[in-house]
């Protein structure tokens, strides 16, 4: 099916399921442990063996000599794999870095051996065994040192380094009030509570993975090419997966080393990262330093905006798409974004949760707060007054919907915002410092084509096939309820399959765009396989009604299940798009709104309120919806108050690799949250009408937090984490 | 983790004897942190003696009007004991700070004592560290060291003892009872407990291979208003950036005792006669010779402040 | 920038091999490879037997193996999870002789004659308890990997409050602790969710307790 124009009304528009705030269904299974993750999977083959990765001690330079004798000689050892002794092995499309490294090392803990052994005990003991000489080479590991070597990244996916409108220069240099800061958001890991983990099998020249990932088909293709075999000839299995926030979107050295690992033992080897060797050897959020100018009139016109971003990676990588929203959140006749990278021989930085938005909006919102004071605006009229209907950088095209507006207003009227001092530091209650901030949320609407295949048994049974994958956002339920609110059937008689790449291939798990775009793919499938049902009972298919579990056409009803009396019906298709977000610029909108406490003596600092309103098309399923946003907003609030990688600039890696150093928010860290959802639809995204709101409830959270801390001190503070080293010299005396 | 044999002891004499009759033996009970630091090889023992279920586990009256802890107490019975909460409030408050439930309901007293230092270069073994591999260097200074020790250290070791408890039991003078290979028994005075790193770090503590601790000691209650104040950038489930553990007096006298700025709870006698006159000037005396790096001189004013803001709260 | 030479300089002592080349300084053979020259003998195993969701269970393990281990990879109970395997994360949480732990940071064979209980003793999916039906019904799990052990901890929670266990937030340490909003989250901090599904959690856990959050 292809979608070119603005839908209509159709089946889904009867919103019997699809809407509705139904508890997800693979609930049952996740609440009793009996979800299968991937390295539980004893049942799928027998004589499994543990693999165990060796990593790099170094971050850069080649392995100057390696023994494997101890190791060898160690108990139950079965296998060692290194490059000398993997074959030829190519490096994945979507891999910075390769996967399995020797003799050159690229990053700190790249893999550089495995060892599999009978027992994860073994395994574990043998590794430590493998003995490697390294000649330490020189690299570069700090970003702010590097930017006279940055560059103009080359055009990735449609998006230029630079962008130019008007006369930012002059118009800036005119401007009555400006603003001109420097910003800093630090690198961040995902730490998703699944480690990456893989169990591979071959049978002949055919490999299977049950791995944990949210990419199939992109994963399938990059392992084919890595390992030089037939896509064909793989299958990737990954129906739950532990989390990914974007560090499951490739291969990585589990997988591959799995592969190899069983071909090397002639049996089925399963591997996991442990927690202490994940940050280094996976991808990371990386680190920018952000430059953001904003000139206006008195009265608070933006008249010149301006952002630039600097970031590094390895060679061969791509920058932080830092600028994204800017070129798209406000009015402002002159303009100019621009991104520069530099070559850092940290880990592979890579997309996480809101790649560009998220670490953009963490400083444009900050600028935007402290714009607004220089000016004596309230935030929230600020950027009222700079609100746009169109795209800024090509005013011929309108945003599909917009209402950005109304989310700040939304929001102020429920949090109480008319109860924020705009003058920082005055709000006392007992201890605690408080104060409130505020910040837009934006993320553009991205729609991939996806496929599904439907199947109707004689008993009425619904089952959906697509290697979609459900990383804890709701895929299951809500491709559930677009099967039932297509086929006229209640949720209980669908069944839906996921993550198999012997299934129809999806849009995946990535960018926000999962929930519209699988389920519009479902929607495909189902609108065939409704076809198929009037077709094969004779049914006039244009007037031919689907509800209550049974179909209707003029005065003759059956019961779905009859259409498959004499063998299932199986209905295949996928949704493919025009050019609809080529016309019409689609995002999604939202308001953060946060209070925090902040201790007068300590500095400490707590969030006290939070409230989040999203503007984001149809929502497939409030509850999992509002899960997916309340879970951004704690990320946000992780960004804003603690998370940092700390990078050794001398070694060259990420220090604080464990969950323990790296500190994420705990449930004391998270108060009550509220979220919002404005009702609407937007006929040009799909079918379905929706757009995402996992990424969407990240953006500008830590802004909002970051603003709120300012207004509770007084104290602005441009560099993330805002932790309290950074206030303690700056907070009023205490007696 | 390398391989290791293992036994498990019903009395102290058969722990200690079999810690003789063993080649690099250690002791474990609640295993939080051995088995944690075994892992990444950290720790290698070759034999494990498990003296979890000792009968070290009760809280008994002292006749001097103190309480015994026995060795293998959890932290949680400790933290929950209706005398400790009572009579030594810091001891609780100081506990239910640290770790999270799970593990509070696995460590002992001991163990958490001899618990050793969270510093992310000791943890890997890539890097080098004086401490785990003595005359390898020390990768924290010059490094990542916002969480390192400000005072005490040495050219050789900037970390920092990680406990809450041991802050409390610093502040409450308690002594530790202990039993070695030949049956001798002795007590050790917490201020005497740690080992300042020097050039030796990785020696961390007074006692002899084989020594093992049977009891903490409380002398009798001495009243007061106790508040323990440990700050940290999450909320829970994180070590101190530092921690402020004080007793203090109606008459404006008292006791404190830090935690995350030293190899030891941090403790200066001399200090605490210049409660009266507040913060400043009992931190002038208490952190006299301070060396913080650049990432961690934030903690001098930050333990000024947070003594401020502890004494503030112990006035009401 | 400083690069590793200038540190070299600087930090004597500590690239014990210097700036060219190094030998990682924790791989440096302790004993010759050479003198090692039949394979080695298998490693020290030791028997346990403990009672797990009520079955009594007879292991015979390599002394190195986790309580969690123990679980997942032979008795293939795999409810519990790993998510760190340092104790940093809680999703291995389960219930032993009534009180929660790190199954990870335990060894199995110091658990001989215990009883384990663990999320697939609490209730399967048709038969679910009380605790796993409000985390339905909440939302109070996404990816679900860190769930079994965020209800193990929920279930053993409400248990140290009525046993009068108190809490970094107990304001008075001489009287009973209570079920509050503020409670549950310190005492629930020691499982981490990075999904993020904290506030439906505490929803959740408030629910079976009869509060509201």
């Amino acid at each position: 099916m292809k979608f070119e124009t603005p839908a209509t009304t159709n089946p889904i528009d009867q919103l019997k399921i699809i809407g509705k705030p139904t508890n997800r269904i693979d609930g049952p299974l996740k609440t009793t442990g009996t979800a299968p993750y991937a390295y539980e999977r004893h049942d799928v083959a027998a004589n499994q063996a543990y693999g165990y990765i060796v990593g790099s001690a170094i971050a850069k330079g080649r392995i100057a000599s390696m023994n494997l004798d101890e190791a060898r000689a160690a108990p139950g050892v079965i296998a060692i794999v290194t490059a000398d002794t993997a074959g030829k092995l190519a490096k994945g499309d979507f891999n910075t870095a390769k996967l399995l490294g020797g003799p050159a090392v690229d990053h700190y803990h790249q893999a550089i051996a495995l060892v599999v052994a009978e027992s994860f005990e073994q395994a574990r003991a043998a590794a430590s065994l493998v003995r490697v000489e390294y000649a330490r080479g020189k690299g570069k590991f700090e970003l702010a040192a590097a930017l006279d070597t940055a560059i103009t990244p080359p055009t990735v996916f449609g998006t230029v380094a630079d962008t130019s409108v008007g006369d930012f220069a002059a118009a800036f240099a005119a401007a009555p009030v400006q603003l001109d800061a420097r910003y800093t958001t630090p690198d961040h890991t995902h730490a998703m509570m699944e480690p990456h983990a893989s169990i591979a099998a071959w049978a002949g020249d055919k490999l299977t993975l049950w791995t944990s990932n949210q990419m199939i088909a992109w994963s399938v293709g990059d392992m084919a090419k890595t390992l030089g075999i037939p896509k064909e000839n793989i299958r990737l299995d990954s129906p739950y997966i532990g989390g990914g926030f974007g560090g499951k979107l490739f291969n990585r050295a589990d997988a591959l080393l799995a592969a190899l690992g069983a071909k090397a033992a002639g049996r089925p080897v399963k591997v996991a990262l442990p927690r202490p060797f994940m940050t280094n050897n996976t991808t990371h959020r990386p680190a920018t330093i952000q430059r953001i100018r904003l000139g206006a009139t008195a009265d608070g016109k933006i008249t010149a905006i301006g952002h630039e971003s600097w970031s590094g990676d390895l060679p061969g990588g791509g920058p932080e798409v830092a600028v994204a929203q800017t070129r798209l959140l406000y009015a402002g006749a002159n303009r100019m974004t621009a991104m520069r990278l530099a070559v850092l021989d940290l880990p592979e930085g890579n997309a996480m949760r809101a790649p560009g938005e998220a670490p953009g909006l963490m400083a444009l919102e900050i600028a935007m707060d402290e714009m607004a004071e220089k000016l004596g605006l309230d935030p929230i009229e600020f950027r009222v007054i700079n609100d746009t209907q169109v795209d800024p950088e090509k005013p011929s095209r309108p945003f599909s919907q917009r209402r950005l507006n109304e989310c700040l207003q939304t929001g102020a009227a429920k949090f109480g915002w008319s109860k924020r001092n705009a003058k920082a530091g005055q709000t006392r209650d007992g201890r605690w410092l408080v104060g409130m901030g505020v910040a837009a949320a934006f993320r553009n609407n991205l729609n991939a084509t996806s496929a599904a295949r439907v199947r109707l048994d004689k008993s009425g049974v619904v089952t959906v096939e697509t290697d979609m994958t459900d990383i804890g956002t709701g895929s299951y339920t809500i491709i559930a309820q677009t099967a039932a609110e297509m086929m006229g059937v209640p949720l209980d008689k669908v069944v839906v399959k996921l993550g198999d790449s012997a299934f129809p291939v999806s849009a995946g798990s990535g960018g926000q765009w999962g929930a519209n775009s699988s389920t519009a793919g479902v929607y495909a499938a189902c609108a065939k396989l409704r076809e198929a049902v009037a077709q094969k009972l004779g049914f006039n298919a244009a007037d031919t009604v689907f509800a209550g579990g049974k179909v209707k056409s003029g005065r003759r009803s059956v019961v779905l299940g009859e259409a498959a009396s004499d063998g299932e019906l199986v209905a295949e298709d996928m949704m493919e798009y025009g050019d609809l977000a080529e016309k019409y610029q689609q995002s999604t909108f939202g308001a953060h709104f946060v209070e925090v406490g902040v201790h007068a003596a300590t500095g400490e600092i707590r969030v006290r309120r939070m409230l989040a309103v999203c503007a984001a098309g149809r929502i497939l399923n409030p509850k999992a919806a509002r899960s997916q946003v309340i879970g951004a907003m704690t990320m946000g609030a992780g960004a804003a108050l603690m998370e940092e990688l700390a990078v050794d600039k001398r070694f060259g890696f990420f220090v604080n690799h464990d969950l323990a150093g790296y500190e994420v928010p705990v449930h004391a860290d998270i108060p009550h949250q509220d979220v919002i959802f404005l009702d609407e639809t937007d006929p040009t995204t799909s079918p379905m009408k929706a757009k995402g709101v996992g990424e969407l409830g990240i953006c500008g959270v830590a802004a909002a937090v970051a603003n709120a801390v300012y207004n509770a001190t007084g104290v602005r503070v441009r560099n993330y984490p805002v932790t309290l080293d950074k206030l303690i010299d700056k907070l009023p005396d205490i007696a | 983790m390398k391989s290791f044999t293992y036994e498990r002891v019903d009395t102290p004499a058969a722990a200690t004897a079999a810690f003789a009759r063993s080649k690099d033996a250690r002791f474990i009970a609640g295993g939080t942190n051995l088995l944690d630091l075994m892992k990444l090889e950290i720790e290698t023992p070759a034999h494990l003696i498990d003296v979890s279920r000792l009968a070290l586990d009760k809280i008994e009256a002292t006749t001097a009007g103190g309480l015994r802890i026995g060795a293998m107490v959890r932290n949680t019975d400790l933290a929950s004991d209706e005398r400790v909460r009572r009579d030594y409030g810091l001891l609780s408050r100081a506990l239910v700070a640290g770790a999270s439930g799970q593990l509070r309901n696995k460590a002992t007293t001991a163990g958490n004592l001899l618990q050793r230092t969270r510093c992310p270069y000791f943890y890997d073994t890539n890097q080098p560290c004086n401490k785990r591999q003595p005359g390898s260097g020390c990768a924290a200074i010059g490094g990542f060291s916002r969480l390192h020790a400000v005072i005490g250290a040495s050219e050789a070791c900037i970390a920092t003892h990680p406990s809450d408890m041991a802050v409390a039991m610093r502040a409450l003078d308690a002594t530790i009872e202990t039993v070695d290979a030949a049956g001798k028994e002795r007590t050790i005075a917490i201020a005497d407990f740690y080992r300042a790193p020097g050039k030796t770090p990785h020696l961390e503590t007074a006692l002899a291979p084989g020594e093992l601790v049977t009891a903490v000691t409380l002398p009798k209650p001495v009243g007061g208003t106790h508040v323990y104040h440990k700050v940290r950038d999450r909320a829970s489930y994180a070590f101190a950036l530092i921690a402020v553990g004080a007793i203090v007096q109606r008459d404006g006298s008292g006791r404190v005792a830090l935690g995350g700025v030293g190899y030891k709870p941090w403790r200066v006698e001399a200090a605490e006669a210049e409660l009266p006159r507040g913060a400043k000037a009992v931190t002038a005396k208490l952190l006299a010779g301070a060396k913080p790096s650049h990432e961690n001189a934030y903690k001098l004013p930050l333990v000024e402040r947070t003594l401020a803001g502890v004494l503030a709260q112990a006035r009401g | 920038m400083q690069t590793p030479g200038d540190f070299d300089l600087s930090r004597r002592g500590v690239l014990a091999g210097g700036a060219a080349s190094i030998a990682a300084v924790t791989i440096v053979p302790t004993e010759p490879a050479a003198a090692r020259s039949k394979p080695a003998p298998a490693p020290p195993a030791a028997k346990v037997a403990f009672e797990v969701n009520g079955t009594r269970r007879e292991l015979e393990l390599d002394t190195r193996t986790s309580l969690l281990d123990a679980l997942r990879e032979h008795l293939h109970l795999t409810g519990t999870k790993k998510g760190c395997d340092h104790g940093q994360c809680g999703a291995c949480t389960v219930i032993v002789d009534g009180r929660r732990i790190n199954s990870c940071l335990s060894l199995a064979v110091m658990h001989d004659g215990d009883k384990i209980t663990t999320i697939e003793g609490l209730g399967t999916p048709d038969k679910m308890h009380a605790m796993q039906t409000a985390f339905v019904e909440h939302d109070g799990y996404q990816c679900g990997y860190c769930t079994p052990g965020q209800i193990c901890s929920a279930v053993a929670v409400l248990d140290e409050i009525k046993a009068g266990i108190p809490s970094h937030v107990t304001a008075d340490l001489t009287a009973p602790p209570q079920v509050t909003a503020l409670e549950l989250r310190e005492r629930m901090s020691g499982n981490i969710c990075r999904c993020g599904a904290y506030s439906n959690i505490i929803d959740a856990i408030s629910d079976v307790a009869g509060v509201k959050a």
